[in-house]
């Protein structure tokens, strides 16, 4: 009997094994960043809509912010873009764009066509600021805290769910800073 | 003859989409090269994630090569190079996880795994021979 409960048990473990493989397979796509908890890196870009001017990260310090990176190139970033656009009405800190890896014209088209939420966008067609900050796909989400340090990454279109989330914490970094 | 052209033709086409990841790239020595090579065979492609940056050909790729190579003509370490990408995307870039904590299953895992099965099987062997000799005895 024993002989037979064995292979049995053997068996039956594998198959939890992989029923919780396969459903935590969405979350291993996910890469957690190294970067919650760091400072944002600093940096110094210039504005989408305008050339000459130069934004940079001591601009922004004091207070919350939100780092949405994006590009006219990426089709995820059209799906979030209505509820982009909700969290710019709704939420009374900077959002800012990083629009990563991406040609001025193509950008500012893609603005005029679906709309434009956020406070200003910073112009990365490089993507060095996008490498350090660790993108890799974009859209991504970016909390920052009134001290510029990196609180949470949202990785991909920002989603019903998700969003009651992000604004979240937002209000507790916003109450974090106001105490 | 219609037939060995083609087969020709795709064979071609499939070398140039096999380099087409590659740039090309010169160095100031064959270890640089060298070093060049071994690093994007062995740092993961973050938006692809089970290829290499080698053989990517996401843009995101494309631009980690580039930090690769000017990192290497700029006379930093492969330690060095490694460590921007692990500040950045963190242990998973890399193919070669590191010795800690939380790898140890990763890395001794398949080592305890061949010792039970060892010892299992040696169990196994030894309970059998006695019982052959049990039975030539009876």
């Amino acid at each position: 009997m024993t002989r037979m409960l064995l292979p049995l048990g053997v068996f039956v473990a594998l198959v939890v094994l992989l029923l919780a493989g396969l459903q935590t397979a969405d979350q291993r796509q996910v890469i957690d960043s190294p970067l919650i908890g760091k400072p944002v890196p600093d940096f110094s870009l210039p504005s989408l809509h305008d050339e000459q001017r130069s934004i940079a990260l001591a601009d922004l310090l004091g207070q919350p912010f939100v780092i949405n990176v994006w590009g006219s190139w990426c089709p995820s970033c059209r799906v979030e873009h209505p509820l982009i656009t909700r969290m710019g009405r709704e939420i009374d800190v900077p959002l800012v764009g990083l629009n990563w890896k991406d040609e001025r014209e193509d950008a500012l088209r893609w603005l005029t066509q679906f709309g434009d939420a956020w406070d200003f966008h910073l112009f990365d067609n490089p993507g060095n600021f996008g490498i350090d900050l660790g993108v890799y796909g974009a859209p991504e989400t970016f909390l920052v805290d009134h001290t510029g340090t990196i609180r949470h990454k949202h990785i991909g279109p920002v989603t019903a769910q998700s969003y009651d989330d992000l604004l979240d914490r937002i209000r507790k970094l916003k109450t974090e800073a106001g105490s | 003859m219609q037939k060995t052209l083609m087969i020709l033709a795709l064979f071609l086409s499939s070398l140039v989409a096999a380099e087409s990841a590659i740039e090309p790239r010169s160095f100031n020595s064959e270890v640089q090269e060298t070093r060049y090579r071994a690093l994007i065979g062995e740092l993961r492609c973050t938006v692809c994630q089970n290829e290499p940056l080698e053989s990517s050909n996401a843009p995101l790729a494309a631009d980690l090569r580039e930090q690769v190579y000017v990192q290497i003509m700029d006379g930093r370490s492969d330690f060095e190079i490694r460590q921007y990408m692990r500040d950045r995307y963190g242990d998973f870039v890399l193919y070669n996880p590191p010795l800690a904590g939380h790898t140890m299953i990763l890395w001794f895992g398949p080592i305890v795994l061949l010792l039970i099965g060892l010892i299992t099987g040696a169990v196994m062997i030894r309970r059998r021979r006695r019982m052959l000799a049990d039975q030539q005895k009876a």
